[in-house]
């Protein structure tokens, strides 16, 4: 059922801060496991009833729906029209929605080469923790009046705001797709990925497990076949459903319990070496991103990640009441502080969802 | 051209000018400040020469300390600041304000490190735009955003306007290609924002950066992706007999599941213009032409070729040429690229507007522009980036006479509310600076502007960095909205009028 729950949404808010309560957005409850944990007392914010897409222009590369519109739902609508998420979203689960996707930021495998979900979005309806809808953006690729508010949403965790809408850019689906593999030790992987990386191929993926690099190409298919011909490796056995695993963290890496306790997002330089951390990696987005399964202290991997110029995140694992995100310098912290205040003053808008103190 | 700074939107302070510099002269060495009128006169413009302002003092910095210890006696004694590139910016967003430091990033042009491995650069904010891409060409590499000032424009600038360029339908504009920004806030922190990965840690601060227009923190070293040069590319040129039917076949490229490097439209008079001035044998006698170039690997730009001649012609293309070599594909480029220049030489004067729309009511936007260009008597050409729906509507009129700039600007004022009414926007990639203040009250009549300003004073509480640019004051937008009444509602109703 199509529906605008907004006024229920800002109602419900309104009531919140007079009763000086903090609510805690829930979509589909995909990515619940995702962030810090937040205080017991916030109240539950349902946003799945605001569902519906609004307006879809094939011919514009535009889709607009509300926030709890079901992903598989747009994908499907895309899909139908030759068309899809160019960030190849995870779904984690069945109830995933477009707001949730868009608060995560997550993107999959396509997304080194496509664009991220920030990417993507051209313009959102927000709900402001003062109860306030404002809309930001719009449904065109160039946009540069006032400060780009929509894009500072994405992965904010629904700190800033409750997201009522939001318009996305979307790509053509690839005609034609192959994987190949090849078989590598790391340091190998990594300096072929950059490399391959480094020259025009129309590559679409390219993963590494600590055995076999994935490398899926994607376009015409006589283009597919001609770099294929030139780059050698083997036809992968089931592209499809790799590239498919490594979004959803399927199979023995992510689910494999004695790997390790935890499992640890690393975002760095795509050829920055194996780095210096215990437990099992795999690599996707060339190397740009590393999923490590281990047990090691949440200290120690904020270091590592922080000497490369990278940033950790505690994706899945532990209770979650600890750091799990990055910590950031003071300075940074301070604008971070300041941002929030300046969309939600009372704080009750997933407070420490994102950091503890705010 | 006249523009007005709305009282709201001034700073003021109690600092002589001259006992200023002597606080600065502690810092900087005497060569690296402006305050005498002839020194200052080169940084009264940006890229809007029609509006002027002497500024107060100009300091050229020529390292990271120095430049904190601008804003931290900045910060200190109230005094506004406004952050400078090469000045090529068309909205004014540079324009000096008369009692702030024009703070120039001219010295910083240093490329710091280029890795090919990693496809990135790190430079400072005065490199040119174009100079990146020619250091990074021996590896194969280039990067994308190309807005048309690239020789001259820093990216610096870049990041502060978040420029595009006729590329970014595939390639995205400079949001896009930008992985780490270092800032300086207004109280002289170094922060950094993103990081070595795709993303950073916490808000995507760096997003929000991008287009900010100086109003946040001034930017001081910036890490800018780099792409493989694409190995091959071809220029389709089609020409219609209406505008409609051109504007039918850009949709129809889309909806074939094109993604086009470039696609821009011109109307019969652009194109007129720009054969009469390059002699590139564009087809004078149409209503419109469509120019469309692919790219990638041969067999990739083969099969989009095809595909894309199929549409074309079924699009009812009275003719289309393909360009066979590079020297072709660069021809074909050459009339668009000088378009601007060549409506030049049919006025004295021109106003560029920049408004982008949902590309499915080009025809409607046209036809009205049309009726307007009549209304107000001035001619009018329309060169339009098709694949992103941003429009460039140049009006020609002569300065000289008596009432022509006005007839203009309110002929270009109309244009950009109709923009707006079709669900589109009154900056596509040019910026509000200055010049778009008052279509801002336009654009956003509700509740956004005062988060704006919330999001500005998180990060400037005092207001100093570029004041009265980008993002208007509630007071001018509800004097302003005083004479737009829409549906007989008053913006801000809760403020009072003067």
């Amino acid at each position: 059922m199509n529906s605008d729950h907004s006024a229920f949404l800002r109602q419900t808010l309104l009531d919140a801060i007079a009763a000086g309560r903090p609510l805690a957005i829930a979509g589909g409850g995909s990515k619940a496991f995702y962030g810090r944990v937040m205080t017991a007392d916030a109240m539950p914010l349902e946003t799945t009833s605001h569902r519906g897409i609004l307006s879809f222009e094939p011919t514009e590369l535009v889709l607009t729906a509300r926030s709890g519109t079901s992903l598989a739902e747009i994908e499907a609508l895309l899909a139908e029209h030759g068309q899809t998420l160019a960030f190849e979203p995870p779904h984690f689960g069945e109830g995933a929605t477009l707001g949730g996707t868009v608060a995560c930021g997550l993107g999959g495998p396509r997304r080194a080469f496509a664009g991220s979900v920030r990417d993507c979005v051209l313009g959102c309806k927000i709900l402001n923790g003062k109860g306030e809808i404002l809309s930001f953006g719009g449904q065109v690729m160039k946009n540069v009046a006032g400060f780009d508010l929509s894009r500072l949403m994405v992965g904010a965790l629904g700190t800033l705001g409750v997201l009522l809408e939001i318009s996305l850019k979307v790509l053509p689906k690839p005609e034609y797709e192959q994987t190949l593999v090849f078989p590598m030790a790391t340091p190998e992987a990594l300096s072929a990925m950059n490399r391959w990386c480094g020259e025009p191929w129309p590559i679409s993926g390219l993963a590494y497990d600590e055995s076999w690099a994935y490398l899926r190409l994607a376009g015409a298919e006589s283009a597919v076949e001609a770099a294929r011909r030139k780059l050698g490796g083997d036809a992968a056995a089931d592209g499809p459903g790799f590239w498919h695993r490594l979004k959803e963290q399927r199979g023995r890496f992510f689910e494999y319990p004695a790997l390790g306790t935890d499992l640890w997002r690393l975002s760095v330089a795509p050829a920055t070496p194996k780095l210096d951390l215990p437990g099992h990696w795999f690599y996707d987005w060339g190397g740009a991103l590393r999923w490590l399964r281990s047990d090691a202290p949440a200290e120690s991997v904020f270091q590592e990640a922080e000497r490369v110029g990278g940033h950790a995140t505690l994706f899945r694992g532990r209770s979650g009441d600890g750091a799990v995100f990055q910590p950031l310098p003071p300075a940074l912290k301070a604008l971070h502080r300041n941002l929030k205040r300046a969309f939600d003053p009372d704080g009750l808008l997933n407070p420490g969802r994102l950091y503890e103190d705010f | 051209m006249a523009y007005k700074t709305h009282p709201s939107e001034r700073k003021h302070h109690a600092m002589e000018r001259a006992r200023f510099l002597d606080l600065l002269e502690r810092h900087l060495p005497p060569d690296t400040l402006l305050s005498e009128a002839e020194d200052l006169r080169p940084y009264e413009c940006d890229g809007l020469s029609a509006y002027r302002e002497l500024p107060w003092i100009v300091a050229l910095p020529e390292t990271l300390e120095q430049v904190q210890a601008v804003l931290r006696l900045c910060h200190e004694h109230a005094v506004p600041v406004v952050a400078r590139g090469a000045g090529t910016g068309l909205s004014g967003g540079a324009l000096p304000v008369a009692n702030g430091v024009l703070l120039s990033l001219a010295k910083f042009t240093r490329i710091l490190a280029l890795d090919p491995l990693n496809r990135t650069a790190r430079v400072q904010p005065g490199v040119r735009n174009l100079a990146i891409s020619e250091a990074a060409a021996p590896h194969g590499l280039y990067y994308a955003p190309d807005p048309s000032s690239q020789i001259a424009c820093t990216i610096g600038g870049n990041v502060a306007e978040n420029s595009g360029g006729v590329h970014c339908l595939k390639y995205g504009l400079t949001v896009h290609n930008v992985l780490e920004v270092r800032m300086l806030t207004i109280e002289g922190e170094l922060v950094t924002l993103g990081g070595s990965g795709l993303d950073g840690p916490g808000y995507d601060l760096l997003a929000l950066l991008c287009g900010s227009e100086g109003l946040l923190g001034i930017i001081v070293e910036i890490v800018v992706k780099l792409l493989p040069v694409p190995p091959y590319a071809q220029v389709l040129l089609a020409s219609f007999a209406s505008i409609e039917a051109a504007g039918a076949a850009v949709a129809a490229i889309i909806a074939a599941g094109l993604l086009p490097a470039g696609l821009e439209m011109m109307d019969n008079i652009a194109l007129r213009a720009v054969e009469a001035f390059v002699h590139v044998g564009y087809p004078v006698e149409a209503a419109a032409i469509v120019l469309c170039e692919l790219d990638g690997t041969p067999e990739q730009v083969e099969a989009d070729t095809a595909k894309a001649l199929g549409v074309l012609s079924r699009c009812g293309a009275l003719e289309v040429r393909r360009s066979q070599n590079e020297v072709e594909r660069r021809k074909l480029w050459a009339g668009r690229k000088a378009a601007f220049p060549a409506i030049g030489r049919l006025a004295p004067d021109y106003y560029c507007m920049d408004g982008t729309i949902p590309r499915r009511h080009l025809a409607e936007v046209l036809r009205r522009i049309g009726e307007l260009s009549a209304e107000y008597g001035l001619p009018v050409a329309n060169v339009f980036h098709a694949g992103d729906g941003n429009l460039h509507p140049l009006i020609m009129y002569d300065a000289n006479h008596s009432d022509e700039l006005e007839r203009a600007e309110g002929f270009g004022e109309r244009i950009l509310k109709l923009c707006v009414a079709v669900g589109g926007t009154v900056t596509g990639e040019h910026g509000v600076g200055m010049e778009k203040l008052n279509p801002m009250c336009l654009q956003f009549p509700g509740p956004e502007l005062a988060q704006f300003h919330a999001v500005k004073a998180a990060f400037d509480p005092k207001g100093l960095l570029n004041p009265g640019k980008g993002i208007p004051s509630l007071h001018r937008c509800a004097e302003f909205g005083a004479m737009h009444v829409h549906e007989g509602k008053l913006p801000h109703p809760e403020l009072a009028r003067f």
